[in-house]
């Protein structure tokens, strides 16, 4: 598929507060330009993100989910960031049953010293998004009348 | 419904400069909500904190958004702001569009389209806010200061003065560190020993200090103000209590070839040693991989020598728990391998050495007993090269990017305490930059060229080969006369680079503290909080941090000491008031949540409950806020939805979520 650059995704990227958060602070104090198009969420770790909130931003239009936490073995609360690993693989592959290609979707880890990493990680997810164009927007079944 | 206030920031130009602020301002109005909204040069100002406590009272403001820097920078600030002005902290949400939106956008309509959305997502978020009460916890008053060189040292006495206990942790069999093994420091050439051994002592006899060497960490949990950890007191075979300290055992001891870590590996030690005569403590340590008791199960001689009767073959290690409200890491640094820079020949020959083996010679107590002298034949050298930026300043991957900072003043030290004694030797250094930011620092190297006369020659150094007649041939480029050097030397000296202690990894690890690519620990902020790490009760101090010198690291100890003094001082700490919550109507008491909980904060009872005028008693969770440090994972858990994160609802979330896809 060609790239549409006229295509702007909206994409949702939830960030743990202690280090992708502040990996993605630095990047912005070190001038480390991405696309808009990506607007975090703060959460207190990579495992309070409920697939619920990733079906929901699909839900509402959303083009791509990137979900960033610590390196494991360095999570804040031990032990946070493998549950994250886990329920992420299994939605994941649901997503991609029902339609949200893989690309779609991605968990990232970014330590606070990784500015880089997240300007370069989120240029990339960026990238990727638009090369797959707009997403099939999820209905919620429950809603139909 | 909530009366929400907006307050956008320009941070002087750093914000208004790629957003348009006033656009912002317009756009938040028409949010739900939102009965106020406003945009001033700098919000934190007392003048723009003003502003916000004037709209709190007279628009009966429920909740407020603040549109600025990160929360990492100013949320406390704007907290505290509200709390001031009658509005319950948590009331606050905080729109990060600098650091995520105006610094790194460019054009002015997408970097404001964005910052209006965050704004949005800010919004919608607090509007789903409820007034949060902090709790508190008790503080142990002792501090863990792990490692016990200089910096350990320091912040122990600094804080021991203050009244608290501290316990230092320290992997080897004595407290001393680095510094212990240098012979003078710059740029005044005091005796490294001479001002170390009385702080050793100080610590030793201190009535607040208790000193574990030969000792590691091994386990850490709780939190800021209650840590429990677990220490491995090795065994050392010794009964310190016993042993006075004689020596006898270490000079009867047979075992005799084991290279002596203090001096690294530029002599041998005993099996039964202390790794040097000022060891504090001075008992000393079977190393049991050397011991012929150990390995044969025949000898025994340090226990027929001891008078004390203080060798104890049986001696297990021991783990001991202990409680604190701070932890220190001070783990310090080593000079890096230099298995991948075959060029300069360090292990093909004796005689090229890195500086701090260059120390252990020059020390009267060294290999060499203070003789400047080659190690292959013993004779003294007549023509020594340096070369600086071993592994320093390397933009390959074999060395390390950053620059380790201490080099160029230690060879300006060793060219100059050289040329001083050993007026016959030439001296040559060979450099990419010169670099004496400090006070007295340049004095001290312009001292070694103008006075001393050193030769400095600013070029790299391609290679050193060994020569048959015992020499070395060092091959360089002098950048300033672009030409090639081709000469002989009879010693070279590495400035290598120096890395955070390989044990800092694991210690990091343990106390959740965030690590940087090269390995030092992240400081809370780089220039304002940079004694503190992230994680709230850990302080840095010294080289685990980022490499420093004597007189930084002293200085840095000391501001770690008054940052943990400033938490032993109080009684009782507020803890986060964003714990998870369950809903007693939704739990039906599965368990799940206790299993995910890292901290053993959910228990579960049975309460009676009613359940829309249903009167019965169920299984439910309960959360110890005081043990419930908000991660999260609970929440996610829950089949039943039933239990939720305060201060980040599910709610909340979903709200931000909406608000941004919207």
């Amino acid at each position: 598929m060609s790239v549409n650059e006229e295509f702007r995704p909206k994409i949702v990227a939830f960030c743990c507060n202690w280090c992708s958060y502040a990996g993605a602070d630095l990047a912005g104090s070190s001038r480390l330009a991405y696309p808009a198009d990506v607007k975090i969420i703060r959460v207190p770790c990579s495992c309070r993100v409920n697939p619920m909130f990733i079906l929901r931003a699909f839900e509402k239009g959303a083009d791509g989910v990137i979900l960033c936490g610590c390196h494991p073995g360095d999570c804040h609360y031990s032990t946070g960031n493998y549950y994250t690993r886990r329920r992420m693989t299994m939605l994941f592959s649901m997503l991609d049953f029902i339609g949200v290609e893989n690309g779609r979707t991605r968990v990232e880890w970014v330590s606070a010293a990784e500015g880089v990493k997240f300007s370069t990680t989120m240029n990339d997810f960026v990238a990727k998004i638009r090369s797959l164009g707009k997403n099939v927007r999820l209905g919620d079944l429950r809603c139909k009348d | 419904m909530q009366r929400i206030g907006v307050f956008v920031c320009h941070c002087g130009s750093n914000i208004a400069a790629t957003v348009d602020v006033k656009k912002v301002v317009e756009m938040a109005r028409m949010e739900p909500g939102v009965v106020f909204a406003d945009d001033y040069q700098y919000m934190c100002s007392e003048a723009g904190q003003a502003k916000i406590g004037a709209a709190i009272k007279e628009h009966n403001l429920t909740g407020i958004v603040v549109c600025s820097c990160s929360p990492r920078m100013h949320e406390t600030t704007f907290r505290s702001c509200a709390k001031r002005y009658g509005l319950n902290p948590y009331m606050v949400e905080i729109a990060n569009i600098r650091e995520h939106c105006s610094w790194i956008h460019k054009d002015m309509q997408e970097a404001t389209e964005k910052a209006v959305i965050l704004a949005r997502a800010a919004i919608a978020k607090v509007n789903l806010n409820a007034p949060l009460q902090a709790g508190e916890s008790r503080v142990t008053k002792r501090a863990l200061v792990i490692g016990g060189g200089i910096a350990g040292i320091q912040t122990a006495l600094d804080i021991a003065d203050a009244g608290y206990e501290v316990d230092i942790v320290e992997k080897t069999p004595s407290i001393g560190g680095r510094m212990s093994q240098l012979d003078k420091t710059f740029p005044t050439l005091d005796c490294s020993a001479c001002i170390l051994t009385p702080k050793m002592v100080d610590a030793a006899g201190h009535e607040k200090i208790k000193i574990y060497t030969y000792s590691e960490v091994e386990k850490v949990s709780g939190f800021v103000g209650d840590f429990t950890v677990d220490i491995r007191k090795k065994a050392r075979s010794v009964d310190a209590t016993k042993c006075t300290g004689c020596g006898v055992c270490q000079e009867k001891c047979p075992s005799k070839k084991t290279p002596s870590e203090f001096n690294r590996g530029l002599g041998n030690r005993s099996a039964i040693y202390t790794p040097f005569a000022q060891a504090i403590p001075n008992v000393p340590v079977i190393d049991r991989e050397a011991c012929i008791k150990f390995k044969t199960g025949k000898c025994g001689v340090c226990e027929k020598v001891c008078q004390a009767g203080a060798i104890d073959y049986a001696q297990q290690d021991e783990i001991i728990t202990e409680k604190y409200g701070a932890i220190v890491v001070a783990t310090g640094f080593d000079t890096i391998k230099l298995d991948k820079y075959d060029e300069y020949a360090y292990n093909q020959s004796k005689d090229v050495i890195t500086s701090l083996e260059l120390e252990r010679v020059m020390n009267a107590a060294g290999p060499t007993k203070g003789h400047l002298e080659r190690l292959s034949d013993g004779k003294a050298p007549k023509e020594i090269v340096f070369i600086q930026c071993v592994g320093s300043r390397c933009a390959d991957a074999r060395g390390k990017g950053y620059c380790s900072k201490i080099c160029c003043m230690y060879t300006a030290k060793h060219a100059m305490l050289i040329r001083d004694k050993y007026p016959d030797v030439n001296v040559t250094v060979f450099y990419i930059d010169v670099r004496t930011p400090g006070k007295n620092f340049d004095e001290f190297y312009r001292r070694a060229v103008e006075e001393y006369g050193v030769n400095y020659i600013k070029g790299q150094v391609g290679k050193v080969a060994p020569q048959p007649d015992g020499s070395l041939l060092v091959q360089a480029a002098d950048l300033l006369d672009n030409r090639q050097i081709k000469m002989k030397a009879d010693m070279v000296v590495l400035a290598t680079a120096i890395e955070p202690d390989p044990s800092v990894r694991g210690i990091a690890t343990m106390l959740t503290a965030s690590i940087d690519t090269n390995n030092f620990l992240t400081e809370a902020h780089p220039k304002l909080r940079p004694v503190e790490s992230p994680t709230a009760g850990v302080f840095l101090s010294g080289v685990c941090q980022g490499p420093k010198d004597i007189p930084e690291t002293v200085a840095q100890a000391g501001a770690a000491a008054v940052k943990v003094i400033g938490l032993l001082a109080k009684d009782k700490l507020t803890t986060n008031p964003c714990t998870a919550k369950p809903d007693e109507l939704l739990c039906n008491g599965c368990g799940n949540c206790a299993k995910v909980c890292p901290y053993g904060a959910i228990t579960y009872e049975v309460r009676q409950i009613n359940d829309h005028g249903i009167r019965e008693e169920r299984r439910l969770a309960t959360v110890n806020n005081a043990l419930c440090q908000g991660c999260g994972a609970c929440t996610v858990t829950c089949p039943s939805g039933a239990m939720d994160l305060q201060g980040f609802s599910n709610r909340q979330l979903i709200a931000e979520v909406d608000a941004i896809c919207r």
